[in-house]
């Protein structure tokens, strides 16, 4: 006999528009479920208090450390009593998605069957570093959900001090400007460090996230410790029936104003047909019988844009393979920091290409535990100890593409600089 | 003991390609071109001729079973069987036959799904637990985001806009939702509230001195029990100190206000990534429909959609006609908070005479 259900006024306002109501959903569920109608009661009172009631604990299952997020209510009466009973304890289970989200209906359907039969029915897609979250089940349910999850194909994600779950964009799956192998990249940096996922030891969260190109659809730069996003070396590819067929219903105001005009670097310009550069670093496409769009590729920075504008037309050249950078992340505690570039390009097409892409990510991984203070992202890290001694303890070369300009001050000390030039000349020498 | 356990099989990333619709898994990699027929609905065509039409639907992210299941009964019945989620929980279901779109848009819309968000839309809101699962919510994230969403409809299923615009929304200063054209973020206006009778058994109290990013808070003796003080002048009332140390309550049902970022973007097109920006604060925190915070964010997008160019992002849009006249266009009002003065916030100074009249 389902339990009745408390008068929700404040959520109930949140059933009415268009956009679809998770309101409706929950309401749904606690027709049945007694877990989520007392869920409704807290959330109810979250909303007439501007309050959350939920304090986290220890909860996991056998074998991990992490992946389970333990929700308590804090929500009592007089006597110490939880007020919702039936969801005083709402833990969520973590699980990693396949790479690229692809779901059959059948995965679905058995994930829904095994969630209705232990938890509270109500499973984000997905949250926001990847995961699949099974929100809602008692403390006595976790193992049992959790082992059934698992029999399924799917593990538990990261939480708390660890490496977390991963995303990648669609990418290769169904996009023209995918530069690598995402999915495969994904899988060949995660799943060799499960350790450091489900026990977690590092000194604080650690994240990758894969981007196809640098439109960066997953948001690694900003998102991840570690961003693997695809780019290319050689010319932009052309398709001339393409860019003819654009022009055609675009012209040449939108060619300038849209295109040429906001190339970051000047890369691009238009010429009478005959009058374009033959050297090897440019593409030109003929755009009319009159007119050509001529790209320097030296000078063009992978931006995106123009591909964007014309898709088809231009597409990435054929010698693919990744930029990474390192040391994205949010707010706490030194403010946003971005990726920054530290290692200005590699292939990653080969398993051997995977092999080092992977005993790099070990090496940070490694270096972020051996190094970082508490609670510290390797963002911090690199912040407090500069970039060139992060890149002497992983073991990568110094690059001018990783920085925007030199340095403009004078308060540092010089007298390596001989050795430094030697090493230099040494690098050079080994890159010819 | 021992036995009754079972080892859990480590299997980490499931592998994606059983799971991929059969026309993307066999031209893995080959696509050459796209377009955006309409609304909702993208195009792309591999190398060898295969093609497929993707249908771009909206959810609730916190999605029910009965909700999943009926997207898995649309996806059998129109979708082949296979449907993916973007990185903002938008459902996607693609397609090898241009005659199976609009029968797929009639089921989606049927089923209370809004097709759109692809191209220039305002996409789904990238968004957090809130009061629904976090333990330190300043308010609620699903709510925050039906209510504007159902403002913002319109923009989602239309693709009018200039360029895409991506929206997050956070309950608190960690900003879990991201970085976005345009952020609603909590916003703390007091100090923590301590409740010294329970800092000794609950808070690590170096832990917490360490998490402090201003220095504010330090180690004391309050009525005879181990605690810890703030130094209220230097507390930014950011919130770090409350996940480690609970009884350090910095969320308050008047003081707790939201604030607008704009101008955050993550790809790389035209300039290079950029971090939102903040422009308005002191809106209240008014579930269930945050009214001021509805209104605020329309007139911001307002301002961008008649006022852009094509193509550009709300930061392209906002270096090109400057700061001054984007508080001027959106009425917003430019206060002393606007100025950074966090380290090296003089790199955000105007170090030249270049002044738009």
């Amino acid at each position: 006999m389902p339990k009745k259900v408390h008068e929700t006024p404040m959520l109930d306002q949140l059933e009415s528009g268009p956009w679809p109501s998770f309101v409706t959903g929950l309401k749904r569920l606690a027709q049945d479920n007694d877990m989520m109608a007392d869920l409704l009661g807290q959330l109810e009172a979250s909303y007439q208090d501007k309050k959350g009631y939920w304090k986290g604990g220890t909860i996991g299952v056998y074998g991990y450390g992490g992946g389970v997020i333990p929700r308590f209510t804090e929500l009592k009466d007089a006597n110490d009593k939880p007020r919702f009973p039936a969801a005083a304890e709402f833990h969520t289970l973590r699980v990693q998605p396949p790479a690229g989200m692809h779901y059959d209906t059948a995965t679905l359907r058995k994930l829904c069957d095994i969630w209705e039969k232990h938890g509270s029915g109500l499973i984000a897609l997905h949250g926001q570093s990847g995961d699949i979250m099974f929100q809602g089940a008692t403390s006595e349910r976790v193992q049992p959900a959790f082992d059934e999850l698992n029999e399924a194909g799917f593990d538990l994600g990261g939480a708390g001090p660890a490496l977390r779950t991963s995303m990648s964009c669609v990418g290769a799956a169904r996009c023209e400007m995918s530069c690598f192998d995402e999915a495969r990249a994904l899988r060949a940096v995660i799943n060799p460090n499960l350790d450091d996922m489900h026990r977690p030891a590092l000194p604080y969260k650690f994240k990758f996230k894969f981007s196809g190109c640098p439109n960066d659809c997953v948001n690694s730069i900003q998102r991840s410790d570690f961003a693997v996003i695809g780019t290319w070396r050689d010319n932009i590819r052309i398709d001339e029936a393409l860019a003819r067929a654009w022009f055609a219903g675009h012209g040449m105001e939108q060619l300038v104003n849209d295109v040429v005009t906001r190339c970051p670097t000047k890369a691009l310009s238009v010429k009478r047909a005959g009058t374009e550069s033959k050297a090897a670093h440019v593409s030109a496409v003929r755009m009319s019988d009159d007119q050509v769009l001529e790209i320097d590729n030296h000078d063009c920075v992978r931006c995106m844009h123009c591909l964007n504008v014309m898709p088809g037309a231009l597409l990435p050249g054929k010698d693919r393979g990744v930029t990474l950078l390192v040391g994205g992340k949010s707010v706490l505690k030194i403010g946003s920091t971005m990726g920054t570039v530290v290692v200005p390009f590699m292939k990653l097409e080969t398993d051997a290409d995977l092999e080092r892409l992977g005993e790099l990510a070990r090496n940070v991984i490694d270096f972020f535990a051996d190094n970082a203070l508490e609670h510290e992202r390797i963002g911090e890290t690199i912040d407090r100890i500069g970039l060139a001694n992060f890149l002497e303890g992983v073991g990568l070369p110094i690059d001018p593409n990783m920085i925007v300009e030199p340095r403009a001050n004078p308060y540092v000390r010089t007298d390596g600089w001989d050795e430094e030039v030697a090493k230099w000349e040494e690098r050079k020498r080994d890159a010819a | 003991m021992a036995a009754a356990h079972r080892a859990p099989i480590e299997s980490g990333v499931p592998d994606p390609m059983p799971l991929m619709h059969p026309v993307m898994r066999k031209n893995y990699g080959k696509w050459v071109y796209h377009n955006h027929p309409k609304p909702g609905v993208l195009y792309h065509r591999a190398a060898g001729g295969d093609e497929i039409w993707t249908v771009k639907a909206g959810t609730q992210r916190q999605l029910d079973v009965h909700s999943i299941r009926k997207l898995c009964d649309i996806g059998d019945r129109y979708a082949d069987g296979h449907l993916r989620f973007t990185a903002r929980s938008n459902v996607e279901y693609m397609v090898a036959d241009a005659s199976k779109v609009d029968p797929l848009i009639e089921a989606l819309s049927a089923a209370g799904f809004p097709v759109g968000g692809t191209a220039n839309s305002v996409s789904m809101i990238a968004h957090t637990q809130g009061f629904l699962h976090c333990d330190i919510p300043g308010t609620d994230a699903s709510g925050v985001v039906k209510a504007l969403m159902d403002e913002l409809y319109e923009e989602f299923v239309k693709c009018e806009m200039p360029n895409r615009v991506k929206l997050s929304t956070s309950c608190c200063e960690i900003n879990c939702g991201g970085q976005a054209d345009m952020a609603i973020i909590m916003q703390h206006t007091k100090p923590p509230k301590i409740n010294h009778d329970l800092v000794a058994n609950i808070c690590e109290r170096p832990a917490v001195v360490a998490r402090c990013p201003v220095a504010a808070i330090r180690p004391a003796l309050v009525n005879g029990k181990p605690s810890l003080e703030v130094d209220e002048k230097k507390c930014v009332c950011c919130g770090a100190c409350y996940p480690p140390c609970p009884p350090m309550q910095i969320n308050d049902p008047e003081h707790s206000k939201i604030a607008i970022w704009v101008g955050g973007k993550n790809a790389n097109a035209r300039g290079r990534p950029t971090f939102h920006k903040l422009v308005a604060s002191g809106l209240p925190n008014n579930p269930p429909r945050w009214p001021e915070v509805a209104a605020a964010v329309r007139k911001i997008l307002a301002t961008y959609k008649a006022d852009a160019r094509p193509w550009e992002r709300m930061v392209d849009w906002i270096e090109r006609i400057g700061w001054p006249r984007f508080f001027e266009k959106t009425g917003l009002p430019f206060t002393k908070y606007h100025i950074d003065d966090w380290r090296g916030a003089r790199r955000t100074l105007n170090a030249s005479t270049h002044i738009r009249f």
